[in-house]
């Protein structure tokens, strides 16, 4: 292949890339963000996503980026979250008198990074995307300067996040040496009819630094710190795309480079599914702090996206990629609820903060009431969809103990998000609220009927999408 | 008429969508608002009523086959499909009789966000209507599980004191059962590659998986039943839920239990259904003994009416599990005739309780002096309760302890002893509640019925007389169905 033929594999990169640095430039002379700013940078995403899925497919710079049906999927469902944080981001900040025009082009450049995670082919374009989008999210969390909990959220992210990429890298090196290649063809040749304990100590080692990205137990505990630390908005954020990059990236990693060592690597994808469901569950239970809780919630629900991985066939990745689109929906859309809450100024983030919220503000509160039970998996709603690929997925491949288990883990959560709908509609409120922002209301409320009822009719179009996607990873 | 299920069953949706829209007439929460979202939530049940009285007229009496089927293509191989036999379609109907009542019973009792209360309501119509029509397993999970959302808020906003608590064990005992459930529905799916209820009832599952899969489904209908020992969530949930929330708990969601035994246990799992007739024996009969007796020590009028549906309960799952025609008739029988006489016992208490606001029986007590019209109706469902010949209650006891009778001598035996524990619970509250002279000086102004209160008892009388004069009103229905379902368990386990 020729360098052209290559670029045009990566054109929604070029793009991203080409158009973050314009917009660096614009910024560096406007130096205050406004509409037009944000608009600009939301139609990047725009272009990106068209190019994703107009553009051509193939393997381009020697098998190191891959545009297929997955790495398809998986842009436009990453840079569709990215375009709703930046119009939610945006005018939160400028009330808050954080008038930085970085905001948006941090968004572009973390969906450049995570784009390159769906297109990895190899284990330096893995590295590099992993980085990229990790540098700019790292900022992100902490660009409320002024706020000591952002800036705390921020370092800790920073910290973490900076040894779970050495616990990439220390793998990464031990898989290149023992396979020979970094590419992941080759590594699936070296693999086939049986690893060697040097390759499969370094897959071990790539997965749990994957599993901090994703934030599954035993690697989650920076999660409650830092989604309680950061902005409101930019957890809108956090908690949706890179989640589905990390977990494209992961079954990527493994369905092409590890194929034949599925059997090995479902166990510790079963492990990670379990416990991350188990933590997610219990620690939930405790917690008083929503955006807290949420974090909880999030780890709870990597689990069953891991357990739909950890089938290990084309019908697990299926129901992983059914499973993050949904709950992308679902986290994108509670924290506009809680972006667009706030009493006397001050934002609303603990759960006795929502008391009789259905007095004050129905919609928000139905809204919010949709995505908690959604998340509980309470048919019809969006979450209930989510688990029901992957438990059929589970269970058709043999998991059916696993499964039960995940199961009676979601009732054991089901009471956090029953107690939250309990404090909206049954306690006596806890005072008038502030005018909700348009912006923020409008993003909760149309997202919240995305969960129900639209799924219904959705879930026709992304059922095929998802199950072609799958079918590129090529697992049997 | 293909169609005319899922106009049945989203019918009460269209009065949702009116009582929305009436905050352009009237702001919400105003009492002209309420007035007419009732006026609207009547209407819209009464004409759900009469479109299922419709189909119930149009319903082929003579063949055990899915009638009024519709059949559509979804996603990922399953179907939005719809259909009533001869097992499903009373409870339709039941569902239907009793909502305009609950509604009707509901008009003065809730003081405050009637307008909800009456949304909530109209959704969980809708949602048990589609349970009893679904005709694919996912379909009927959906309206299954949705409908704990309604109840969880009927009884958590408009409940009594305990009500949060009530409202989660409700919430929780039964979502816990229905997630196994869950599980086995989608083991199902796995293995046939449908799910479709009436293919999945001729497909043939190994003995071994028949076992786990029962017993998920078990979980699930158990708790739903309730069945001694998953009962206890049913007294606090009544005692806490308002009067028409207790009539529609009693009155329809249990039967969702019993309901499900017939559809899936039986027909998909018949070897299973029978290896573990013993164990659901064993229980039915527990709940019918012991929860007798706990009855007789209440103090509070809810949680002992609440007991003696536990026990009524017992014959049913006695009936459904005896494999014969006797034993199945009773037990649909059985169900839909508690629907009418506990749904009008706790409409009894409501009575009581709008006036006193106590349901303890210790305040209570000659009643009949002051509320004559009051303690007639009392009785009458009070014998239905104890089963009286006469009343639609000894017609459904009866045949569920003559089918468990050819299928247990022993169980029919200690069962028949319930029949008396009821009378002797029964009789006992009705004496201490209405007999006697008043001793309690707040009770000496309570006034008798009021025209509203007749005309809900009406159709209760009306309906426990006539199915206990006239059963074969059900039984033409039923029959040619429960033949089919019986024919097929029994040649299945060869019995």
């Amino acid at each position: 292949m020729n360098f052209s033929a290559d670029l045009s594999l990566a054109l929604p990169e070029v793009i991203l890339a080409v158009g973050a640095l314009a917009l660096l430039v614009w910024g560096a002379f406007q130096s205050r963000a406004n509409m037009v700013f944000s608009l600009a940078a939301v139609a990047l995403l725009v272009a990106a996503g068209a190019a994703a899925v107009l553009g051509p497919m193939g393997r381009g710079f020697s098998g190191g980026l891959i545009a297929d049906q997955a790495s398809a999927f998986a842009k436009v469902a990453i840079y569709a979250a990215s375009a709703i944080a930046i119009p939610l981001g945006q005018p939160w900040f400028q009330r808050r008198g954080v008038n930085n025009f970085e905001f948006p082009i941090l968004i572009v450049l973390a969906a450049l990074g995570m784009g390159m995670m769906a297109s990895a082919g190899d284990l330096i374009s893995l590295y590099i995307g992993v980085e990229l989008h990790s540098l700019a999210l790292y900022v992100l969390a902490a660009i409320h300067r002024d706020n000591a909990k952002a800036s705390e959220a921020g370092l800790k992210y920073f910290v973490l996040g900076a040894l779970s990429s050495g616990l990439l890298l220390y793998g990464a090196s031990l898989i290149y040496g023992f396979a020979g290649s970094t590419h992941f063809d080759i590594i699936a040749q070296s693999v086939e009819g049986g690893a060697n304990v040097g390759v499969l100590f370094g897959l071990v080692f790539l997965i749990c630094g994957l599993a901090f990205k994703i934030s599954a137990a035993p690697f989650h505990m920076w999660t409650p710190d830092v989604y309680e630390g950061a902005p409101t908005p930019v957890v809108a954020f956090f908690g949706a795309a890179p989640k589905m990059a990390a977990m494209v990236l992961l079954a990527r990693v493994l369905a092409e480079g590890f194929g034949g060592a599925a059997e090995q690597w479902a166990q510790i994808l079963v492990i990670v599914a379990l416990a991350s469901v188990a933590v997610g569950a219990f620690a939930g239970l405790v917690q008083t702090n929503l955006k807290r809780l949420w974090a909880y919630s999030s780890i709870a629900n990597i689990g069953y996206a891991v357990l739909g991985l950890a089938s290990g066939d084309a019908a697990g990745v299926q129901a992983m990629l059914v499973f993050m689109v949904l709950y992308m929906v679902d986290v994108t859309g509670f924290f506009a609820c809680l972006a667009a809450l706030s009493r006397d100024g001050r934002p609303m983030e603990t759960i006795s903060d929502m008391a009789g919220l259905f007095k004050e503000r129905p919609g928000i509160a139905l809204a919010m009431s949709a995505f908690a039970l959604s998340a509980l998996g309470l048919p019809p709603f969006s979450g209930f969809w989510a688990k029901f690929y992957v438990f059929k997925a589970a269970i058709g491949a043999g998991l059916g103990v696993v499964a039960v288990i995940a199961l009676v883990g979601s009732v054991v959560a089901a009471f956090y998000y029953l107690r939250l709908i309990k404090v909206m509609w049954f306690d006596a409120s806890a005072g008038a609220t502030d005018t909700p922002p348009v912006e923020a209301r409008v993003i909760a409320l149309s997202l919240a009927l995305f969960t129900f009822p639209v799924v219904l009719v959705a879930l026709v179009f992304i059922d095929p999408l998802a199950a072609a996607a799958a079918a590129a990873f090529g697992l049997a | 008429m293909t169609g005319i299920l899922s106009l049945i069953t989203y019918a009460p949706l269209a009065g949702v969508a009116a009582i929305l829209a009436l905050r352009f007439v009237a702001p919400s929460g105003s009492p002209r608002s309420a007035e007419l979202a009732k006026w609207i939530a009547l209407v819209t049940t009464l004409v759900t009523l009469a479109l299922s009285l419709v189909m119930l007229g149009l319903f082929d009496r003579t063949t055990a086959d899915f009638q009024f089927v519709e059949d559509f293509a979804w996603f990922a191989g399953l179907h939005y499909r719809m259909g009533v036999d001869g097992i499903s379609v009373l409870f339709v109907v039941l569902t239907a009789f009793l909502m305009p009542l609950c509604i009707a019973a509901s008009w003065r009792s809730i003081e405050h966000r009637i307008e909800e209360y009456l949304i909530a309501f109209l959704a969980l119509e809708t949602l048990v209507i589609g349970v009893f029509c679904a005709l694919d397993l996912i379909l009927f999970y959906l309206f299954f599980e949705f409908g704990l959302a309604p109840m969880f808020l009927i009884i958590g906003v408009w409940g009594g004191k305990n009500r949060v608590y009530a409202a989660f064990k409700f919430f929780l005992y039964t979502l816990l059962g229905s997630v196994l459930m869950l599980a086995a529905v989608l083991g199902m799916i796995g293995i046939t590659g449908t799910s479709s209820i009436p293919e999945l009832m001729t497909y043939d599952f190994g003995q071994e998986i028949q076992i786990w899969l029962w017993l998920a489904f078990f979980a699930s209908f158990a708790v739903k039943m309730p069945m001694w020992p998953v009962h206890t969530w049913l007294p606090d949930a009544h005692v806490e839920a308002p009067t028409a929330g207790s009539v529609i708990l009693a009155g329809v969601l249990l039967k969702m239990g019993g309901y499900g035994f017939m559809r899936f246990s039986l027909p998909m799992f018949p070897d299973a259904s029978a290896y573990f007739t013993p164990l659901v024996f064993a229980l039915s009969v527990i709940a019918i003994v012991y929860t007798s007796l706990v009855a007789f020590r209440q103090t509070d009028i809810k949680k002992l009416i609440a007991y003696s549906s536990v026990a009524h309960m017992g014959f049913v799952t006695l009936g459904i599990f005896s494999g014969n025609a006797q034993g199945e008739q009773g037990a649909i029988f059985q169900m839909v005739s508690h629907g009418l006489i506990s749904g009008a016992l706790f409409l009894c208490v409501g009575v009581v309780y709008d006036r006193m606001h106590t349901r303890e029986i210790a305040f209570y007590g000659g009643l009949v002096n002051r509320m004559p019209w009051y303690a007639a109706i009392f009785l009458l469902f009070t014998m239905g309760n104890v089963g009286l010949p006469g009343t639609s209650g000894f017609v459904g006891e009866i045949l569920t302890m003559t089918g468990a009778y050819q299928a247990s001598t022993w169980a029919a035996i200690v069962a028949a002893s319930g029949v008396i524990l009821s009378a002797v619970y029964a009789l006992s509250l009705y004496r201490r509640v209405v007999f006697g002279e008043i001793t309690n000086p707040a009770l000496a102004e309570i006034k008798d019925l009021n025209w509203r209160e007749v005309a809900i008892f009406a159709p209760l009388i009306i309906g426990t007389l006539y199915l206990g004069i006239y059963p074969a009103a059900v039984f033409d229905i039923t029959q040619a169905s429960v033949d089919n379902l019986v024919a097929v368990y029994r040649a299945a386990t060869g019995g």
